[in-house]
């Protein structure tokens, strides 16, 4: 590998794994902050790309989808949170982990009746479909980097949000102490209700703009459900910031691995996790606790 | 009305109903087991498919195509009528042993119809082998099931892995690309389906300089884009399917590598994934055992009754569990409905002429089709038909010692 192409790799690596974040931060908000454990995490990014796609080809444009799909997600959250969630609150994982695996099944199925099982693909918008040539025969889609920029955005975002807004701060006193923090007449359930919202809409998110690349087909959504675990444990419980150097750093090794350990590839991150574990088992930026 | 009653009227019922259904069937013991009796019965068929998850859509072709066989029959095959027994598979090697016995034990089927998955078909080889039901597996590609674990009662009307891309190392040297890499998913599909390339290839004097995975199932190809493009090769040949296919099409354009460097595939890397992919698949030669305007007589045939029938077109798949349908209808009419005479009908099958949509195509000594593998070319919306890459290519069903 000459310097070159280490560096179109180095690229890859951070592009993958700033994608990694947009995906897993959905799960950062209602695993890592709420403690919400939501094994449908995957549905709801699934959704979004069914919805980008539906919703492009009747509209003609992915923005238009997307400006319309965002509104629709956030209400199917705080719908799912009103009716389903906020009653596991008090009780233990378990519950949560049946409650949001069945959610799964009943997704997929409705998934399976509304929009069929075929694989489709959604246009990338005309202003970013062209690709910079980077050597004689490699070149590097705009659109990639569109969304590496966007994930940097959102990753800004929840961090000022979660760490330097008044809401962050009822959001995190929340996660700590919820009693407490209702005695001091805040409205908890209103602002679990949010988050929870905020959290589908983001993974929803994911799914819409990430549709042009990973075009939308059945059970998307498993494959991204167990690297966001992953990537919320390693980074640490409840850290934004924890998640957002995870992602890069299981971008790098994913990236790196498959070129330099082949035969080791599909390990590599679940290596580095177990490493983390013992090393630091509350991952790299959570709060002992 | 006081519902402990009706339960224990309904209980009682079903106690001499039951009863008396026992009694039928001991005397069933007693007569022989003549034709005139298995006639009246019905065939049991178990569909062992996954019609849920990923391979959902497949499963359903292929019981759609399989029902079509049945119903051009009159709904009957060698006299008798067919009564079927579904599982769903749901594409999961850990429950096939158990989802196999359900048919073979529970229901007693005569016929298992099943499946889609290799690794799920791993699974029902072994309890078939066991029990000697007949088995007809309509698609998935394993090597090894008509390989080391063959068997008399172990047929397939689809294709090995290694016979979907064997003759496209003769397609690929042929249009004088010399140094060619290889890319796949890391499992049992992929590599078997690189091994038949490689072998075919090399016959040929092509070298394969490279062997890319990508681990099962994940769908970023960045890293090894960038590396096919450092190697430079003449040529990329690929082995993907359904999203992960349309997936590396789109990405292989979009990385610039497109019209740089020729991309061929096994027919799998370009079916059912054409409307996603926009102009990403145009112009990519693939090989496979089926192809769109193939133009004869049985396969026009075949799409018209197909699409009229369930209001869509047919695909590979569908036309795999067709003549899935046919084989066994091949069987029955030989032994006029007997199944008991299970020598008989395995002879019947395994000689049968099949005629097919893909063309007609007999049986290997393992029971794997000897069939016509077609170059095809991405056109538009079609999977257009070339010619015909490699005639009656037969799978060497290497460590069957049936």
């Amino acid at each position: 590998m000459d310097l070159a192409f280490f560096l179109i790799q180095l690229l890859n690596g951070l592009q993958y794994g700033l994608l990694l974040f947009l995906v897993a931060s959905g799960l950062t908000l209602i695993f890592g902050i709420m403690g919400i454990i939501n094994l449908a995490h995957g549905s709801f990014y699934m959704i979004g790309a069914y919805l980008a796609w539906s919703l492009s080809s009747m509209t003609g444009s992915l923005t238009a989808a997307i400006l319309i799909a965002i509104p629709l997600t956030v209400v199917l959250g705080m719908g799912l949170e009103r009716l389903l969630i906020q009653h596991l609150y008090k009780r233990d994982h378990l519950y949560q982990v049946l409650l949001t695996y069945g959610l799964i099944l009943v997704f997929e199925e409705l998934r399976s009746v509304i929009w069929g099982d075929d694989v489709h693909g959604v246009a990338v918008p005309a202003l970013l479909s062209h690709s910079i040539p980077l050597t004689e025969n490699l070149s590097y889609p705009v659109y990639r980097l569109a969304i590496s920029g966007v994930c940097l955005l959102l990753a800004a975002g929840l961090y000022f949000l979660i760490q330097k807004t008044r809401l962050g701060m009822m959001i995190r006193a929340g996660a700590s102490n919820r009693e407490m923090v209702q005695s001091l007449g805040i409205d908890i359930k209103l602002i679990y209700t949010l988050v929870f919202a905020l959290g589908i809409a983001l993974a929803a998110f994911a799914g819409m703009i990430n549709a042009p690349l990973s075009s939308v087909f059945p059970n998307m959504g498993g494959g991204v459900l167990i690297i966001c675990f992953v990537v919320v444990v390693i980074g640490g419980i409840g850290s934004v910031k924890g998640a957002l150097i995870a992602s890069l750093v299981i971008g790098l090794a994913e990236t790196f691995g498959q070129v330099l350990v082949p035969e080791l590839a599909g390990m590599v991150v679940y290596f580095l996790m177990a490493v983390v574990l013992v090393w630091r088992p509350e991952g790299l930026f959570g709060g002992r606790s | 009305m006081d519902k402990k009653q009706i339960a224990g009227y309904d209980r009682r019922g079903f106690l001499i109903g039951g009863t008396a259904i026992a009694g039928a069937a001991a005397a069933g013991i007693l007569l022989p087991s003549g034709a005139a009796l298995a006639q009246q019965a019905k065939l049991k068929v178990g569909l062992m498919l996954p019609y849920t998850g990923t391979f959902a859509k497949l499963g359903v072709a292929i019981t759609n195509g399989f029902k079509l066989a049945i119903e051009e029959r009159g709904g009957k095959l060698g006299g008798r009528d067919i009564e079927y027994f579904t599982v769903d598979d749901e594409s999961n090697p850990a429950k096939a042993p158990e989802n196999t016995s359900k048919l073979v034990q529970r229901d007693k089927v005569d016929v298992v119809i099943g499946t889609v998955h290799s690794g799920v078909a791993m699974g029902m080889a072994k309890v078939i082998r066991e029990s000697g039901t007949l088995w007809i597996n309509p698609n998935a590609g394993a090597d090894e099931v008509t390989g080391p674990l063959c068997a008399p009662n172990i047929f397939r009307t689809s294709f090995s892995n290694w016979q979907t891309t064997y003759g496209l190392g003769k397609v690929v040297k042929g249009k004088g690309h010399k140094n060619v890499v290889f890319i796949t998913w890391k499992y049992g599909a992929g590599e078997q389906a690189m091994g038949g390339f490689k072998e075919g290839f090399e016959k040929e004097g092509g070298k394969l300089i490279k062997e890319l995975f990508v681990p099962f199932p994940q769908v970023e190809f960045q890293a090894l884009l960038t590396e096919i493009a450092s190697i430079k090769p003449d040529a990329v040949v690929a082995f993907f399917a359904g999203g992960g296919a349309a997936k590396f099409l789109k990405d292989y354009q979009a990385a610039g590598l497109k019209g740089k460097i020729p991309l061929y595939g096994s027919g799998f890397l370009t079916d059912g994934v054409l409307d996603a992919v926009g102009d990403a698949a145009e112009g990519i030669e693939t090989t496979l055992h089926y192809a769109d305007g193939l133009g004869t007589k049985k396969d026009d045939a075949f799409r018209l009754a197909y699409a009229k029938t369930y209001k869509q077109q047919p695909d590979v798949y569908a036309m795999q569990g067709y003549d899935a349908g046919q084989l066994l209808a091949a069987g029955m009419e030989a032994v006029k409905g007997n199944v008991s005479d299970k020598v008989g009908m395995i002879k019947a099958m395994e000689t049968a002429k099949i005629d097919s949509p893909r063309g007609a195509w007999t049986l290997s000594k393992a029971h794997n089709p000897v069939q016509d593998m077609y170059l095809r070319k991405v056109v538009g919306k079609e999977n257009k038909v070339q010619g015909v890459a490699w005639k009656a290519l037969a799978d060497p069903a290497r460590g069957c010692k049936a």
